[in-house]
């Protein structure tokens, strides 16, 4: 321990007095902790995730008679879903690219098309939600169908809010311009979106794939 | 025709809704109502509602944040012990022909609001409101991470707790227990709102807790003094960070579970249902992922003020700190692991029931380690018997027998006799009342002089301790005793007279608690009144040993005029036994954030949309629901959040302590 090497007549290894105090103003600077809570935020917000494919794992098999994932799930109409939400990651990153080389008007260009490919994402995701509900295969027909629509609604539930998250940025970046607090909102959002998409890959693979085979 | 109307418009809220039917509830809403006019009233008389408005409900410094949330604990401890002593009461009365004084109806509500308000709106605050107020001081920072989102994440809390208190007198509260377990708390079981203000209760005050946990692990992580390393961090920081990792990572579990039977309830889904294939143990199972950690969150703050307490008032340096430490972080990660011991008799058979058996028993090792950590800190120590080291050493025998009991308890075939009974209530009190709430009133003594520049009364603060200690006793022994012979728990009445006689003892048991809580209450009223005779003007009354007695007493705004550099443990202990020499001039303007009424606005909006979602008020809820996005992006649009303490400012209050100190000799 560096401590013990110390002198107790308050002077260092060096000789000089300890200074007990810092003289020079040196504040933390703005915004420093950010990257790391809103990390903490996504990891806590992945729990929720956790359970609620926990509990897809559970109850994914209790059809109560009602139908089966092979009955319901067109794989096709879920592959161009994940494509639209891949596409947004991937336009979204550009952004980033973009905000780095500091041209805010190809940033925002970028974070509109991520905004429709979140769009597109939702509205095709709505319509299959529609037609399940239609065909009777509604949230309340089995713990199945439950379970299936809450993990499935509540990442389309994010990702809107995503989406108003990206509307409220870029007129932010409007008005404002890239200054650094509008460069760290930018990336936080980048990680939530992103984030989005990882959790989409285990809905994808765990929930469609997976319960196509069954 | 007007009935649809007034459907539309009040959802199932009727005149009926109001329990005017019970004289109890009635009264009771006619005390509160008369208190809280005169109350509102003397506040309006005294003009103090702007000095409210601007110094407190809208500061985002931790301090204030951090003792409106000791005086929300506080307040919702009387709401929470009227729950007892009415439990005490009836179970004492309801022998052979009495039926006691409450009804099934009205005492399911009692014993569940009684859970909900302790856990959540007692210990929780409590726990996190010294986290707040003392852990940016430890550490030498200025204030938190994010100080809004430290605002506002109080301002849930509180409207979770204004929403449990708003049960009382609109509607009812869960019949449930407190973890409202399906299928008796599914819509099949309970229509009524009692469980829906449970849930709504619990999901905002938990949004709160949970970015308050976020907020605190950052601003451990990152705003430490220069030198603090991790292993130079006060004990009770190490505690507050290992707390609020299990917030983040157990709040979310909670927050998801409870979704799942709102789902049930409002839209009729299967989750936890009897039929369509819902499975009702998958509940179980989660919340107690997320319930077993809570214990933890509860009771490891606790044991970081212990730490600090003993090594305090025993002039030493904390025996064995790096062990403290791992030991900390090793409850940190096992309560992760045993959350099966709670439900031992779901029939998971014997392997797995022999795994969290054992998983729960090992926990007992790290806490051993802390017991004799405390020990040996106090082993040839000279130690001063001051308040905060009372409530100290009442916790190492008290929880010492409690966390006997758990053992006991986690031993699966001895867990088949007594679950459910009352000896599982008597030992979780043990562990909640004798760890966690002991923690807390030996914090309180502890940093209240720091909060406020004047020491608790002595004389009202010991006949509290003993009041609390031994009517805890009184309390508690007897259930034990009952649970061994059988008895289960949330019953409101035996026909067994033999057994009288214990719950007439518990029932003096909570008597003395109740004259406890009374000496707290004249002890603060009585310190106030001395305040000059019992002030402090060093900042440092106890002889402390970590950096939040190292700046005045109450502190200034910005905690820290030069941020202080740590070179050793117990920074502050090292600082003067170097001889230190505070620097007097050379200050400059301080850069701080400015305060907010968002968190407020955020607040009532979430208390106006649970109301509305309790009642089906669906185009309140809508409305809401739309001012809170629009407020929080409203708020989002402000860049200006911050100012600077002019210079002259702090000129003049770092010069008033200079000649304080001078006064003192220091």
């Amino acid at each position: 321990m560096s401590s013990v090497s110390l002198k107790k007549d308050g002077l260092d290894e060096k000789g000089e007095p300890l200074s007990f105090y810092q003289l020079e103003e040196h504040h933390h600077p703005e915004g420093s902790s950010t990257m790391l809570g809103f990390w903490m935020y996504l990891m806590s917000d992945c729990l929720i995730f956790a359970v609620l494919f926990a509990a897809y794992g559970v109850l994914g098999t209790s059809y109560a008679g009602g139908p089966t994932p092979k009955e319901i799930f067109e794989l096709p109409l879920v592959a161009v879903n994940t494509a639209m939400l891949l596409f947004s990651s991937i336009t979204y990153g550009f952004a980033m690219l973009s905000m780095e080389e500091g041209r805010q008007r190809i940033m925002q260009m970028w974070l509109a098309f991520t905004g429709l490919f979140g769009l597109a994402f939702l509205s095709i995701e709505m319509y299959e939600f529609a037609t399940l509900i239609h065909e009777g295969a509604g949230p309340t027909r089995s713990a199945f169908l439950s379970s299936f629509f809450t993990l499935v609604g509540t990442h389309g539930l994010h990702v809107t809010m995503g989406f108003i998250w990206l509307v409220t940025l870029m007129v932010q970046v409007q008005k404002h311009g890239l200054i650094a607090a509008n460069k760290r909102r930018l990336m936080c959002l980048s990680m939530f979106w992103h984030f989005l998409d990882v959790i989409w890959i285990g809905v994808f693979t765990f929930v469609y794939l997976m319960g196509s085979l069954r | 025709m007007s009935d649809s109307i007034l459907k539309t418009i009040f959802g199932r809220l009727t005149l009926e809704s109001l329990p005017l039917h019970e004289p109890i509830v009635v009264a009771t809403f006619g005390m509160v109502a008369i208190g809280g006019a005169a109350l509102l009233a003397a506040l309006t008389y005294f003009k103090v509602w702007g000095y409210l408005w601007n110094q407190w409900f809208t500061s985002v410094d931790h301090k204030k944040i951090g003792i409106m949330y000791m005086i929300l604990a506080i307040v919702m401890l009387l709401r929470g012990f009227s729950d007892a002593i009415m439990m005490r009461l009836q179970q004492a009365m309801a022998f052979g022909g009495s039926e006691g004084y409450l009804n099934a109806h009205h005492y399911d509500q009692v014993f569940t609001a009684h859970g909900v308000i302790m856990i959540f709106f007692v210990a929780m605050p409590m726990v996190t409101g010294l986290m707040n107020y003392v852990v940016p001081l430890q550490i030498g920072a200025r204030d938190v991470s994010f100080p809004f989102l430290n605002n506002f994440s109080f301002w849930m809390t509180a409207a979770g707790a204004v929403i449990v208190m708003m049960s009382l007198f609109i509607g009812e509260f869960a019949r449930t227990g407190w973890l409202a377990m399906p299928p008796l708390s599914g819509i099949a079981y309970s229509p009524d709102v009692g469980v829906d203000y449970y849930i709504w209760a619990l999901q905002i005050a938990g949004i709160g807790t949970l970015l308050s946990g976020v907020n605190l692990v950052a601003t451990i992580v990152k705003m430490r003094a220069p030198g603090m390393g991790m292993m130079k961090m006060p004990i009770f920081t190490w505690t507050a960070l290992c707390t609020n990792i299990l917030i983040v990572a157990a709040f979310p579990v909670l927050t998801a579970v409870l979704a799942m039977l709102s789902l049930d309830r409002y839209i009729g889904t299967a989750f936890f249902t009897n039929d369509a294939g819902g499975n009702p143990m998958m509940y179980v199972n989660l919340i107690w992922i997320w319930g077993h950690p809570e214990v933890y969150i509860l009771v490891l703050p606790a044991f970081g003020i212990f730490s600090e307490v003993t090594s305090t008032f025993s002039g030493k340096r904390l025996f064995g700190y790096s062990s403290m430490v791992y030991a900390t972080l090793v409850i940190t990660i096992l309560s992760y692991l045993v959350w099966l011991h709670h439900f031992f008799t779901m029939g998971s058979g014997a392997s797995v029931n022999s795994f969290f058996g054992i998983t729960t028993m090992i926990i007992s090792i790290p806490t051993g380690a802390k017991i004799f950590n405390w020990l040996f800190t106090m082993y040839k120590g000279r130690i001063r018997f001051e308040l905060p080291m009372m409530w100290t050493i009442a916790f190492m025998v008290t929880f010492t027998i409690g966390g006997m009991t758990g053992v006991l308890l986690a031993v699966p075939p001895a867990d088949f006799v007594l679950h459910n009974s009352l000896f599982l209530v008597a030992h979780f009190h043990n562990v909640i009342i004798g760890g966690t709430l002991f923690g807390m009133f030996a914090g309180i003594n502890y940093w209240f002089p720091k909060a406020f520049g004047f020491k608790l009364d002595e004389k009202w603060g010991k006949v509290s301790f003993w009041c609390w200690v031994s009517g805890f006793y009184f309390a508690f022994m007897p259930l034990y005793v009952l649970g061994l012979m059988g008895v289960t728990r949330r019953m409101r009445y035996f026909d067994d007279p033999n057994l009288q006689i214990w719950f007439v003892i518990a029932a003096f048991g909570a008597a003395l608690v109740a004259v406890g809580i009374a000496a707290f209450l004249i002890q603060i009223f009585v310190s106030i009144r001395n305040r000059e005779a019992l002030a402090d003007h060093t900042g440092d009354p106890w002889g402390g040993r970590t950096l939040e007695w190292a700046t005045s007493s109450p502190p200034p705004d910005y905690n820290f005029a030069f941020t202080p550099v740590v070179h050793d443990l117990d920074a502050w202990y090292d600082m003067k036994d170097r001889k230190h020499q505070r620097p007097v001039s050379g200050f400059r303007a301080i850069h701080m954030p400015s305060n907010t009424g968002t968190g407020v606005v955020l607040g009532v909006l979430s208390i106006a949309f649970g109301f509305a979602m309790i009642w089906y008020m669906w185009w309140l809820a809508g409305l809401t629901l739309v001012g809170i996005f629009a407020t929080t992006i409203f708020h989002t649009f402000n860049y200006k959040r911050d100012f600077y303490i002019p210079v002259e400012d702090v000129i003049a209050s770092e010069d008033a302590r200079t000649r304080m100190l001078a006064t003192q000799g220091a």
